[in-house]
This record gives C-alpha cells, sequence and structure tokens, in this order.
C-alpha cells in the first residue's frame, strides 16, 4: 500500500505531447479512476507509474521515495492490462504462481500455494486453477489476470480498461467485484478507463483527463455536479450535459439559436457573480421537465429508449437538447411540447475559456 | 418457379463458356506437378526399391538377378558402412546444434531495434542463398594451411584443417553452420517477433529477471518454431553431400551420403546402392517421426 504523487510530468513522444506538465495525488487505500477518452493520455500515466516509460520532465513519488531511477520490478506494482496479458501455454495455477517464482522473491512452495489459494478464493476461479488459460472465457481469463495482480500484493494496483473487452453484463458484475476487492485489500488502486459508468460507480475520486492535461479532479459528485468546465461537463454524464451558447445581459439570460429566455433569479445571480455577456449555458438532461405552464416551446426530434427512462431529443429554434423522461411518457416525432427547467441546477460557463462560472464566482467570493 | 430456373441457367451458360471452368482451372495447375512428381520421383523411389533386392549393375551388361535380402543383409553387417552412420552422426550433432544455437542466438540480437537492422538482416542472410558448390570452394580457400586466412587470424602457423583426420569433419561442420545458421535465424526470428510485447511487460512488472522470462515466456512461446527449423536441418545434414564432398576427401569425413554415392557411381554397385539409400530413406523418416511426434505435444502445451 503506498501513496503516489506526480510531479510535474511531461511525456512527450517524438513531436507528440502525451502529458503536459501533470500534477496528480493518489492517497493511499484510495480508488483513484482517471477517466479520459481514447489519446488522452490515461494509458501513458500508468506506464510512467509503472515504470514501463519515462518521463520526459517531472518526477514520480510512490510512497514518498522518488522512483524516478527505479525499473518495473523495483517499484512493486501490478499493472492488469485490457488484454489479460496472461501466460500463454501455462495453467491459471502456473499463471497466479509466476509472479511468486521468479529469483527476487525466492518463496517457499507452501507459502506460494497458500498465496494462490487464497486469491483463487477471492476471485472465485477455484474450479479453473488446473486449467490451461487458452480454455477460459474472457471474464474468467481477466479474473485470472486481477489474481496475478493481488497474489503478490503489490504496493498499487494499475488498471488499464480492464472491464473493456468483456461483454456488458459481465462487465457490471466484475465492476463491483472489484470495488469489493479494493475494500476488502484496502489496496491503492490507478484504474483508467474511458467508460464514465465505470468511473462513477467504482472510483472513490476521479481524474478527468482530456488531452494530456488534467481537467478536474474530484470526487465523482463533484464531478457530476460540479464540473470545472465545459469539457468535463460534456464528457461525464450520459446522456452528455446540454451546452448552449448564450448571453447574459444584467437579470435576463437569452439563448439567442433557441429563442429561449428568462429570469435570472437571485440565487442563480449570486453564483454567477459579477459576470455578464456571452456564456455557455449547461443543463443536464434531467433537469429538463415537462410543465404545461414551462417557458420553452419545443418539438420531438428523437427518441431513444433506455428501458425506465427514454432520452428526448428535442428542437426549439435552431437549437437541440437532451432531456430525460420517463418511458410512460407517449413521445410521437415532431409533437409539440412546454418544458422547463430547474435554475438552481444550471451551469454557466465562460464562453471563451469554458470555465465554470459559479465555481470562479465562488473563488472571487473567498479572496474578497 | 420453372421461369425462374429457366431465366438462371440461360445466365449462368455463357459464364461457362467465357473461359474455362474452376475444375479445368484446378487440373491445369495440378497435372502437370502430379505427371512431374510421378515421373521423377514416385517411379525412380518404386522402381529403385525393386532394384535394393537385386545385384543390378549399371555399368554391366548383365540382367538383373533377384537376390532377395543379401544386399540389406551385407549392409547392415558391414563395418564401413557403420562407421559412415557414425561420422554422419557426428555431422548432424555438431553441425545442427552449432547451426541452433548461432542461429537462435542471432536472432535474439535481431530482435530489437537498431539502426539498419534491414541491411545487417539481409546480409547475415546471404550465406543461405548461395550454392553449396561455391561455399565448399571458399571455404576450402580460407581454410588452405599456406595461404588461407583463417590460420593468418587465427595465428595457427599452417595447420591443415582439410587433411587433418580429427579436424576435417568439425571444419565441414563450421562451413555448414556459416551457411545454414541464418535459416535458422529467419525462423527464429519469425517466432521472436510473435510473442507479444505485453507478455514482456507483464514479466518484468512481476518482477520476473531476465534469464526467468526468457526460460518462461520467449523459450516455450518461440519452441515450436525451433523444432520446425531442427527438423528441417536435421533431415539435410543427415543427406549432406555437396560441402563434403568438395572440401575434403579424408576418410573420416566420409558421410553416408558420399559413401552412397561412391558405391553407385564409382564401384556401379546398383542394386547394393539402392539398399543403402533405402535404409538411409528409413532412418531419416524414423528420425522425423520422433521429432514430429514430439513437436505436436509441444504445441499442445
Amino acid at each position: 500500500m503506498a501513496h503516489v504523487r506526480l510531479n510535474g510530468i511531461t511525456k512527450r513522444f517524438g513531436a507528440h505531447t502525451a502529458l503536459e506538465n501533470l500534477d496528480l495525488e493518489i492517497e493511499d487505500g484510495q480508488f483513484f479512476v482517471l477517466l479520459g477518452p481514447t489519446g488522452a493520455g490515461k494509458t501513458t500515466t500508468l506506464r510512467l507509474i509503472a515504470g514501463l516509460e519515462k518521463p520526459t520532465a517531472g518526477s514520480i513519488e510512490i510512497g514518498g521515495v522518488d522512483v524516478g531511477d527505479w525499473g518495473a520490478a523495483e517499484r512493486d506494482v501490478a499493472l492488469v492490462l485490457q488484454q489479460y496479458s496472461l501466460y500463454p501455454r501455462y495453467t491459471v495455477r502456473q499463471n497466479l504462481e509466476f509472479p511468486l517464482k521468479s529469483n527476487i522473491r525466492r518463496m517457499a512452495q507452501p507459502d506460494i500455494d497458500q498465496r494462490v489459494a487464497r486469491a483463487a478464493k477471492t476471485l472465485r476461479i477455484e474450479h479453473l486453477l488446473e486449467r490451461k488459460v487458452d480454455r477460459l472465457s474472457g471474464g474468467e481469463m481477466q479474473r485470472v489476470s486481477i489474481g496475478r495482480a493481488i497474489v503478490r500484493s503489490p504496493r498499487i494496483f494499475l488498471m488499464d480498461e480492464p472491464l473493456s473487452n468483456l461483454d456488458a453484463k459481465l462487465r457490471e458484475t466484475l465492476r463491483s467485484e472489484l470495488k469489493d476487492l479494493q475494500m476488502k485489500l484496502g489496496a491503492t488502486f490507478l484504474f483508467v478507463t474511458h467508460d464514465q459508468i465505470e468511473a462513477m460507480s467504482m472510483g472513490d475520486k476521479v481524474g478527468v483527463l482530456n488531452d494530456g492535461r488534467l481537467a478536474q479532479v474530484g470526487t465523482p459528485y463533484e464531478i457530476y455536479h460540479h464540473p470545472r468546465d465545459t469539457y468535463v461537463a460534456g464528457f461525464v454524464g450520459s446522456p452528455a450535459m446540454n451546452l448552449l451558447p448564450a448571453d447574459l445581459l444584467g437579470d435576463r439570460m437569452r439563448v439567442p439559436s433557441g429563442a429561449i429566455e428568462f429570469a435570472v433569479g437571485p440565487a442563480l445571480r449570486a453564483r454567477l457573480g459579477r459576470s455578464s455577456g456571452p456564456i455557455t449555458l449547461g443543463i443536464r438532461a434531467e433537469n429538463v421537465h415537462l410543465d404545461p405552464a414551462g417557458s420553452i416551446e419545443a418539438r420531438v426530434w428523437g427518441v431513444e429508449n433506455h428501458g425506465v427512462e427514454k432520452i428526448v431529443t428535442l428542437k426549439t429554434g435552431d437549437c437541440l437538447f437532451k432531456a430525460t423522461m420517463p418511458a410512460t411518457i407517449a413521445t410521437a416525432i415532431d409533437e409539440p411540447m412546454r418544458l422547463s427547467f430547474d435554475q438552481s441546477r444550471l451551469h454557466a460557463f465562460d464562453a471563451a475559456t469554458g470555465l465554470n462560472l459559479s465555481l470562479e464566482g465562488r473563488a472571487l467570493e473567498a479572496a474578497e | 418457379m420453372t421461369s425462374v430456373a429457366t431465366k438462371m441457367d440461360s445466365l449462368a451458360r455463357p459464364a461457362q463458356r467465357r473461359g474455362l471452368s474452376d475444375l479445368g482451372i484446378r487440373n491445369l495447375f495440378i497435372i502437370p506437378t502430379v505427371l512431374f512428381l510421378i515421373v521423377f520421383n514416385i517411379f525412380p523411389l518404386i522402381y529403385s526399391l525393386g532394384y535394393s533386392f537385386t545385384d543390378f549393375s549399371a555399368s554391366a551388361n548383365a540382367p538383373a538377378n533377384f537376390v532377395g535380402l543379401r544386399n540389406y543383409r551385407e549392409l547392415l553387417g558391414d563395418e564401413n558402412i557403420w562407421a559412415n552412420f557414425v561420422i554422419t552422426a557426428k555431422y548432424v550433432i555438431i553441425s545442427v546444434s552449432g547451426q541452433m544455437i548461432v542461429g537462435f542466438g542471432l536472432a535474439l540480437l535481431l530482435n530489437r531495434t537498431f539502426p539498419m537492422k534491414g541491411l545487417v538482416t539481409t546480409l547475415l542472410l546471404l550465406p543461405m542463398m548461395m550454392s553449396a558448390a561455391v561455399v565448399g570452394l571458399f571455404w576450402k580457400l580460407l581454410y588452405d594451411p599456406s595461404w588461407g586466412i583463417i590460420n593468418y587470424a587465427l595465428g595457427l602457423g599452417d595447420f591443415a584443417w582439410l587433411s587433418n583426420p580429427d579436424a576435417a569433419l568439425f571444419a565441414i561442420a563450421i562451413t555448414d553452420i556459416w551457411m545454414w545458421a541464418p535459416f535458422v535465424m529467419l525462423l527464429s526470428l519469425a517466432g521472436l517477433s510473435a510473442v507479444p510485447k505485453y507478455l514482456y511487460e507483464a514479466a518484468a512488472i512481476d518482477r520476473a529477471g531476465t534469464w526467468y522470462t526468457f526460460r518462461r515466456i520467449t523459450l516455450p512461446l518461440v519452441a515450436p518454431i525451433l523444432l520446425i527449423a531442427l527438423i528441417f536441418r536435421t533431415m539435410e545434414a543427415f543427406k549432406t553431400f555437396d560441402i563434403a564432398y568438395i572440401m575434403s576427401t579424408q576418410p573420416t569425413t566420409e558421410v553416408i551420403a558420399i559413401r552412397l554415392y561412391k558405391q553407385a557411381f564409382q564401384q556401379w554397385d546398383t542394386g547394393k546402392s539402392c539398399a543403402l539409400a533405402y535404409i538411409v530413406l528409413i532412418m531419416v523418416l524414423a528420425i522425423t517421426n520422433i521429432y514430429v511426434k514430439y513437436l505436436n505435444k509441444v504445441k499442445e502445451r
């Protein structure tokens, strides 16, 4: 178990900059999820911590010690990859024993047996121990590779999209299993994913990576309810937050493309601080409600059914936005609807920088 | 229904007339090959099996007499023939193990990125592409006791590699290693590059040492292809004739193929030679079969 700290990490591959001046701190025993789209630098971060790559600049500390000159073996981390990376031709047991049998460790056979048995029990793969790994299903393979990580009780678990290759049902099961496992072991986990549901459901803390930079670090609640900028707002949440260009003039908010106009209440006004002019308005689909007395008039543009609820794309003027509705509500294409939204749930972002104005406002207040 | 059928029929027919049918093309490719194989391989094979039971001599006008198993009995009881087999075995072991070690070693060295890798690989492959006669002749020059470069470089004075009864077989084996190690290298390289990189990374993270990783990951994954190289090279080495015949006339380098050649085309003992050829064939088959069995076992694992 250990605490990990990245200080000003920059990593370049030739002319391409994968990570730019990244600072990251993972506390001991924390389940930290690094979230971002493909190519954001998640895997690179993981490989840097594992010691498979060297940073171009910056330092990495594990347990308070700078590990810059340490190889992958000395850092004592475990890495679970998307493609399972099991050793072919061996049985499950031999795979689990592999890290324990290395000369560096020199462990006695009864000790090895005990650890393998414990890991197999934790992951419920005891019945597979004598099976060859090429005879396993995807879920079983991934369990074995997680097992190979836990037998050695490493200081940090690094997981690179371990659930991406599994089917949806299995992914759900393993998701909760992994979270349970982490709590049981009390270990430090760094979990990399592009799937925001995984990030939200498993992480104690989530870091959102955008093109080599950390856009925001926070609890899943903070990330979802207080996105720091339009990038986080748009990336986290399904469906993505509606982001509409708007104008804020005094107490009037106007969305020109949608012909939406409303008075800004005192609570929202206070949150926005002194800002005015062009902004980006953000509202989550679940905060748009059907309301016969609502101020927005829109027509149904598209419907996506999700079982309990449906996501309806609506059009008003030239502007498209999404709303979540109970599945019981009848929706026909081109049907007119009246809607309203909760002002307390509105987000406003600076049109130029994309930063959340309410957070900025709060910071300004705090400074005064 | 009927109208549809007629329509399809009328569509299908012109297509057939336009060129050869699939079956026709297949026969066009296969029949010449089959004929060639029958005339030049199968027929001599069966014909020589017949001769191996006679006292036929290709140089004499006398008709062949059936002698039953006498040729085989004589050959298998002949100490000189067994001496040839021992020489051949020695040669096969030295040459093939040398090729495997050098070839696999070169492949390990080449299995990383460095400047001019392509050029170096091509240069290393050249010996394999040369004619054995050419290779034999110029290694003879290299080994020359009075002005050969090998003695000069190693400071061996006038050590006569090819006329020294003890050294000659080694000298020929070294030439063979030089010529055929690239073949092993090529196959090993294919095997090595097929080992996924993430396995090495996983092993590094699992704190496996270099030797441990090599033994537990690289070797098992490359083993099948190494065995295939071993099968090819053993078969070839067993049948070696050209290099050995060109390079040395020492009795200690008389491998079985040279013996066979002498018996067939110097003594014109055709019937007996056929029998010897069959003995060699059966031995090669037996050795190859053992390897193939083992290969299947390795693949299964």
